[in-house]
């Protein structure tokens, strides 16, 4: 049916692609890693894979984004000319590995034993019906708090070990005429910081439930009230000017020393190096107060398309290349993730970087590893947007009550389910 | 039948008898035909055709990828009941009131203002060539840059308020576009700046060509001013009303570019129109029955307001 679909919806972009037959020896690349750092890591990946013998092909991408970029590949797959691969994120890889474009990379995943050193949790994103069809490039992790050193140290503060520590440190800040909390009023990023309120309040099974699974019984539960009532006291932390603010904007915030804490996702980092900030004497990575041991992810895949027979090799090539060890370590120094797959050496890796990659291990031996709902690695788009949306107008007094919020929440799931 | 046609032709003087000539003058009607066959094919596929999948889709269950299933009218029962979850506002709420409130106030607010620049401008004052492009010339920012040009003016910590904090008027509070509830007006302020002087320019081409002499006529009749406009003027700048309706209607409904970059959606989605809903919901959320639902209700609601307007307008008047 897809197929057939497929078919009649591509004729006008077939015209635009077909007009070239991609070389054997070429890898087609889809992605949207085009700012500096990024691209500097890529490029580790397009020297190895021309010391095979293949040559990079970007796959241009109007606009630059995320969302124009699945736009693009959409058209394409649409059009029955796949990319080598493309960088995807989640259900993504899903959505189309049930519409029977996704190659199969099973053989190489066993020749390179991706299936004891890729993390179980990773591998459900990464592998559909028991077939290899996505190379994860790295591991993001959420429930970070990132502290500026000199602002800590003036307010006399330590590490917050628990959720009361940590209010108790931000009313420091607070008194001493900082900006407790740095947050980006766009509802991702709210989102993002109510996943690591969950995991804190309710605690790692309470997380999985709820977060992952999707259980209505928890998803109501008075615990999930709690939970938002916590992000109602974090709020109270913020600047007035907070909403709509880009999450960079944020963190340039703690950098400079206006604020003294963010709740971030480890991408954050690449900001505090981008400022040659060394972590440890300018600034503190701790996990947020209440979930050490546990570790919400997010990734970026590879996906790996369905080509023909004869670019199968620079496929294979590619993939191997994105798992081999050497470039998981240099790609994730510089992107500020922690490697996909466990058994990197931590050695070229930052205080923060060390930690992430301990922490990972640590949480996958335990079954403490979870995707973040915020990201999209928790549940499909529909039900992770509908989740952003509930968090985003509690935040911003829509919804007024924690009571009315859960309901609302699992209104907004049932639907979009 | 050919000889008398033949005969006809022989009859008639003015008309040239060689052969050939028939084929000529007949492609000659054809050519503007031909010439313009490709844009309206293009326009039956693109436009009409377009308009034809997005309704078929919106019945199907289509998610990430168009599905040619009909599963009935799900989407539009969802909408439906979206419309009046109004506490807390459901996200398609929030998009229909602001819909309501941004094309009432930009139309209305870009027609009075553009109007009453129009006829100041129209008092023969100095320097009126200068003047007429400043005022002209927001029309040909893109809605991006307008959009961050009063994001970056609007913010408490950024533009007007910083400022005049600095300058040491320390009580001055304007935070509309962190506010939930007030944050769609400064999509009307930004809007009305962007569009407005070019309303001017359509009243002030329409009260060019007012005959001079209609106005002395009422002038000398011991018309006011306030009079003069009121009753002649505005009466018969009508159809630049209905132009300029026309335009700033389309402009709003489209205006899916200035919200995100003015507001990027707004505290909690506050600041959505249906063009950002259906975009979300389409393309972001695998929704893509429930986005094209949208789409054609958005389509029926301005051919709801348009086609009549344009009926009564445009219709011959009876004699």
């Amino acid at each position: 049916m897809l197929r057939k679909l497929l078919i009649g919806t591509a004729l006008a972009t077939s015209f635009a692609f077909s007009a070239h037959a991609a070389d054997v020896k070429e890898v087609q690349m889809l992605h949207w890693w085009t700012s500096g750092g990024e691209a500097a890591a890529l490029n580790v990946l397009k020297q190895d894979l021309a010391k095979e013998g293949y040559a990079w092909k970007d796959v241009p991408v109007a606009g630059g984004g995320g969302d124009a970029a699945m736009t693009a590949l959409k058209a394409m797959v649409a059009a029955g000319n796949y990319p080598t691969a493309s960088q995807m994120l989640g259900y993504t890889v899903l959505d189309y590995a049930a519409a029977g474009v996704m190659g199969d990379l099973t053989e190489t995943a066993k020749k390179e034993g991706w299936d004891k050193s890729v993390p179980a949790a990773l591998q459900k994103f990464s592998v559909y019906d028991g077939k290899w069809v996505a190379a994860p490039v790295n591991v993001h992790s959420v429930n970070w708090l990132w502290i500026n050193k000199a602002v800590m140290d003036k307010i006399g503060g330590t590490e917050p070990k628990t959720f009361d520590d940590f209010i108790a440190l931000l009313d420091k800040a607070k008194a001493a005429g900082v900006i407790p909390l740095a947050l980006g009023g766009q509802n991702w990023q709210e989102a993002t910081m109510f996943d690591s309120v969950v995991l804190s309040t309710g605690g790692p099974e309470f997380y999985k439930k709820a977060m992952n699974d999707l259980d209505e019984e928890s998803l109501k539960s008075d615990t999930m009230k709690k939970s938002f009532d916590n992000l109602a006291k974090l709020v109270t932390y913020v600047d007035p000017n907070f909403s709509g603010r880009d999450w960079n904007l944020a963190t340039a915030m703690v950098i400079k020393g206006d604020a003294l804490v963010q709740v971030m996702g480890d991408w954050a980092k690449g900001e505090f190096h981008a400022a040659n900030k060394t972590p440890g004497t300018d600034f503190l990575c701790y996990r947020f107060p209440g979930t050490d041991g546990s570790v919400i992810y997010n990734s970026d895949m590879f996906g790996m398309f369905n080509v023909p027979d004869d670019r199968k090799a620079a496929q294979v090539a590619l993939a191997t290349a994105t798992l081999s060890k050497s470039f998981q370590s240099a790609f994730n120094v510089v992107k500020g993730s922690v490697p996909a797959r466990t058994d990197v050496p931590d050695t070229d890796f930052d205080a923060c970087g060390k930690k992430g990659i301990a922490d990972l291990k640590a949480a996958n031996e335990g079954g403490k590893l979870f995707g973040s709902l915020a990201q999209g690695y928790g549940a499909p788009p529909a039900v992770a947007n509908a989740y952003k949306d509930v968090i985003s107008k509690f935040v911003h007094g829509q919804i007024k009550t924690s009571d009315e919020a859960v309901t609302e929440l699992v209104k907004a799931i049932d639907d979009a389910k | 039948m050919s000889t008398v046609a033949e005969t006809q032709i022989k009859l008639t003087p003015e008309h040239d008898a060689r052969p050939g000539a028939s084929v000529r003058s007949r492609l000659q009607d054809l050519l503007p035909k031909i010439v313009l066959a490709p844009s309206f094919a293009a326009t039956i596929v693109f436009v009409y055709g377009f308009i034809l999948w997005t309704i078929y889709l919106s019945f199907t269950n289509s998610k990430t990828f168009p599905s040619y299933d009909i599963t009935g009218a799900r989407a539009y029962q969802r909408l439906w009941r979206w419309t009046f979850e109004s506490d807390p506002p459901s996200s398609w709420y929030t998009s229909i009131t602001n819909m309501g409130i941004f094309g009432f106030l930009y139309i209305l607010i870009c027609l009075a203002l553009g109007l009453f620049l129009a006829i100041l401008l129209d008092q023969k004052i100095r320097g009126e060539g200068m003047l007429r492009p400043i005022y002209l010339y927001p029309m040909a920012l893109s809605f991006i840059v307008t959009g961050v040009a009063w994001k970056w003016f609007l913010d408490p910590g950024l533009g007007l308020e910083q400022t005049l904090h600095q300058w040491g008027w320390t009580s001055f509070h304007f935070d509309w576009i962190k506010n939930k509830d007030f944050v769609i007006y400064t999509v009307v302020i930004a809007g009305v700046w962007q569009a407005s002087g070019f309303i001017m320019a359509m009243f002030l081409a329409g009260l060019r060509g007012i005959d001079g002499e209609i106005m002395k006529a009422a002038q000398i009749d011991g018309a006011t001013t306030f009079q003069l406009y009121r009753r002649i003027v505005i009466p018969l700048l009508r159809p630049v009303f209905l132009s300029a309706f026309i335009v700033l209607a389309h402009l709003a409904i489209k205006s899916y570019d200035l919200v995100v970059a003015l507001t990027s959606g707004g505290p909690g989605g506050s600041a959505w129109l249906p063009s950002n809903f259906m975009y979300e919901f389409t393309f972001k959320r695998n929704e893509m029955a429930v986005g094209s639902a949208s789409a054609v209700i958005m389509l029926m609601t301005l051919t709801a307001i348009i086609v009549p307007y344009l009926y009564s307008e445009l219709r011959e008047k009876p004699r």
